[in-house]
């Protein structure tokens, strides 16, 4: 089981949690792995908490992520890193957006969003690389890449080679939008250099 | 080795199960969209060129056609959830008797966990139930080969055979070898033969005595197949395992020798019975209901899983909610890693984060508009049962498809009698959504027409089959194949059943729709209330430009938090528009008594 790499992706629904989960499964496959994923459909997607997973490796066989066990764990929203925090393993690598998307339990009075969500994610996570990446993709001027930000970002954990990025990312968007992707991928593993070198 | 190339792709289970359909010659799919098993029939839709592909008004229509077919020599697959099977139980029972000509395969998506379902029922009783053979995948790989499988069996057994997927084989993506489409022999028209094809009861009694022929046929297929396979290890234990629960147990026991069971029912007992003989302790780990390990038992085979064996204890197999490695691992004695990570202690408190209606989503005006009276609202399945959450709170009951205005009519009648003897009773309003009216929503509007009733049904029509992601149904205008055809009239379908009184409102006009409200609900007439506007996600554009709060105007009513927008955040004591998802619905803008919405600077009017 330790062969088998796992990686996390979470944020709200809507955020292009399934197509960042589509490029890595990809890159995985042109890398010559077996690859399984799961993503959730259907209601779940309606602005609620999203989950998806890859795994690769020599033979994989549950598409599940055990709990604990990833190396990966990125997320496109503050809170949802620490709601899924249990996925990652003690090890790996968090990826945080700083982005704060507040639910409707919040704005209802319901329940309160909480303001020491950084604190809690730097006491949660011995590697963190904790960045805007909704910023960071309007600075290269398409809010809609910060997804493959983050993509850039999580794959300085990984042993996947850029040409499988390449290539994953090459399959999976339009080739007019081939160019602000592959950008955003350099942004993102620029972005994620601060964390890497704290933690050497 | 694993690169993609023509002959190897990343194929979801759905997508797998529509490639299988279409290399092993099917050329009619029919269904109705429902999560987790909408996907398959989108995906064969990519194979129209071969494949004649519909979204029928509901599950019972699907299968009928798709019976029809292949009584006609054709090769069909029809496509569900597990609660659509429900509504296709009537043909079912009985095309099991009359059997099949060209293969008939009946998919159906199981929701363990209930991630987008009313609840979890299993399929395979229905298999049992109706006396057909049901096969089970346990990854994308088999879900394309099963279904050649399947088609043959039907053929060679002529009968239908249901392929049961659930969420997490329909929905997890794996590596899949593609291979050509064969060309099957067949379409040789209906040949008439009223023995065969008409069940009427001097009929009907040898066909009966044919199904157990067939079953016992089956049966002997089924110890014989590839897919059910022993594969030995360590005799110490043994595992029946099937479907996605197959893929836990190999990744949590490699040592263990398994059983591992693709061919459901009719159950191979032999198997059973050589398996068992061969380990010392035999355990059945199956998802949802103990439907193996009961059967098991009755072979007078020791074994555990849901209930204790006779070696002594270990953690049951459980039977309510979605398998994982995790929740298998104190079975298998593995110690599972979260317990390790300390990490959960900073994730406590979060606020939940349920699944909301959209920003700009239409119902959101029906729903606030409907919250100015004191009525019962009888839901119905689909986006809009998302308003039984605060801050809306305006379902109070769901069952399912359809039973939003059937309920409704049948409460209003039970509260008409209790009128008699107390002053007030509240007015009941039924809701169901456009597909939902097609799909099972007529004959509840006929009963209450042709019996009397006085509810008050609104159609929520936001032109799509929005939650299962948008597909065609028979108001659209469009098929699947991508053809424009008729748009059927909800309006129509009301006058046809006899209603006098059927309105049409915009319900992001919130004035408009209140008055129609107003009128309809003082009515002792049973009224028609079409909830007009399409889904801003399918359509892809804002209803308008984004708004943002002006907070020198803004005296925190929080009215505007009422509407249970999204995009309309309330932190640190004041109200913000989130501007990214502000769909320019502008409901906030008509709620506010302050004015204090206003068009957000730099938002483009589109």
């Amino acid at each position: 089981m330790s062969e088998t790499t796992s990686i996390v992706l979470v944020g709200v629904g809507g955020q292009g949690i399934l197509l960042a989960t589509q490029i890595i499964a990809r890159a995985a496959i042109v890398n010559g792995h077996d690859v399984k994923t799961n993503e959730v459909h259907g209601m779940a997607q309606r602005g609620g908490s999203v989950v998806a997973q890859v795994r690769y490796g020599e033979h994989v066989y549950s598409p599940l992520v055990p709990e604990g066990t990833a190396q990966v764990l990125a997320s496109l929203e503050r809170i949802e890193a620490l709601r899924f925090a249990g996925y990652l393993a003690p090890d790996g690598l968090a990826v945080v957006s700083s982005q704060a998307i507040i639910p409707v339990t919040v704005s209802s009075g319901q329940a309160a969003y909480p303001a020491d969500a950084e604190d809690r994610l730097r006491a949660a996570f011995k590697r963190l690389a904790y960045f805007d990446a909704i910023g960071a993709a309007e600075r290269l001027c398409d809010s809609r890449v910060a997804n493959v930000i983050l993509l850039g970002a999580l794959s300085t954990a990984l042993l996947l080679s850029q040409e499988c990025w390449s290539e994953a990312i090459a399959q999976c968007v339009k080739p007019a939008y081939r160019e602000i992707n592959a950008r955003a991928f350099e942004e993102g593993k620029r972005l994620v250099e601060p964390a890497r070198s704290s933690i050497a | 080795m694993s690169q993609l190339t023509a002959t190897r792709a990343l194929l979801s289970g759905n997508e797998a199960i529509a490639r299988g359909a279409w290399e092993a010659g099917v050329i009619v799919a029919t269904g109705y969209p429902g999560t987790p098993s909408t996907e398959i029939l989108e995906a064969a839709r990519a194979y129209k060129k071969d494949i004649y592909c519909e979204w029928s008004p509901n599950e019972k229509v699907a299968l009928e056609v798709a019976a029809g077919a292949s009584l006609a020599g054709a090769r069909a697959i029809v496509t569900m959830k597990h609660v659509g099977l429900n509504v296709a139980a009537d043909p079912l029972m009985t095309l099991s008797y009359i059997g099949t000509v060209g293969g008939l395969v009946i998919c159906v998506a199981d929701d363990p966990g209930m991630h987008s379902s009313q609840n979890e029922q299993d399929t395979r009783h229905y298999a049992r139930f109706a006396k057909i053979p049901i096969l089970e995948p346990s990854d994308s790989q088999e879900a394309m080969d099963f279904m050649a499988l399947a088609l043959e069996i039907s053929e060679a057994h002529s009968t239908p055979v249901i392929l049961r997927s659930t969420t997490r084989v329909s929905h997890s993506s794996g590596a899949v070898t593609l291979g050509e489409r064969r060309v099957v022999a067949g379409g040789s028209g209906f040949q008439k033969n009223p023995q065969r094809f008409v069940p009427i009861p001097l009929n009907a009694r040898p066909m009966r005595v044919r199904v157990e022929e067939r079953t016992a046929a089956l049966a002997e297929a089924a110890n014989t197949t590839t897919v059910n396979r022993i594969e030995w290890a360590d005799r110490g234990l043994g595992i029946i395992a099937e479907g996605i629960a197959y893929q836990y147990v190999k990744e949590l026991a490699p040592d263990a020798s398994v059983l591992k069971i693709g061919w459901v029912w009719p159950f191979p007992d032999e198997l059973f019975r050589a398996f068992a003989a061969g380990v010392r302790r035999l355990l059945v780990v199956e998802e949802l209901d103990d439907i193996l390990e009961e059967h098991v038992r009755s072979l007078g085979i020791a074994c555990e899983g849901r209930r204790p064996g006779p070696w002594g204890a270990r953690v049951a197999v459980p039977g309510i909610g979605e398998l994982s490695s995790d929740r298998l691992a104190p079975v298998l004695g593995r110690e599972s890693l979260a317990a390790s990570t300390e990490r959960s202690a900073n994730g406590k408190d979060l606020p939940a984060r349920p699944p909301v209606l959209c920003p700009a989503c239409p119902h959101r005006g029906i729903f606030f508009a409907l919250g100015k009276f004191d009525v019962i609202v009888t839901g119905d399945i689909g986006c809009y049962s998302l308003g039984v959450f605060p801050p809306l709170k305006r379902i109070d009951t769901v069952l399912c498809m359809g039973a939003g205005v059937s309920m409704a009519h049948g409460m209003q009648v039970a509260e008409s009698m209790r009128e008699t003897r107390e002053e007030k009773t509240r007015k009941i309003v039924g809701m169901v959504g456009d597909s939902t009216f097609f799909h099972s929503g007529i004959t509840g509007l006929l009963d209450i027409s042709y019996n009397k009733g006085a509810a008050v049904i609104i159609v929520v029509d936001n032109r799509t089959t929005a939650m299962t992601g948008h597909q065609e149904h028979p108001g659209t205008g469009r098929t699947l194949m991508g053809e424009q055809t008729i748009s059927a009239s909800i309006e129509d379908f009301g006058r046809a059943c006899g209603l006098k009184n059927i309105s049409t409102v915009d319900p992001y006009d919130l004035k408009e729709t209140t008055e129609t409200l107003r009128r309809a609900l003082n009515s002792n007439e049973p009224w028609l209330i079409i909830s007009r506007s399409p889904c801003p996600l399918y359509t892809k554009k804002s209803v308008g430009p984004a708004r943002q709060v002006n907070q020198e105007l803004c005296r925190m009513c929080k009215l505007c938090l009422r509407l249970g927008c999204p995009a309309i955040e309330y932190v640190n004591d004041e109200i913000h528009v989130n501007e990214m998802l502000c769909g320019g619905c502008a409901l906030c803008e008509k709620v506010c008594k302050d004015d204090a919405f206003e068009i957000a600077r730099g938002a483009c009017n589109e």
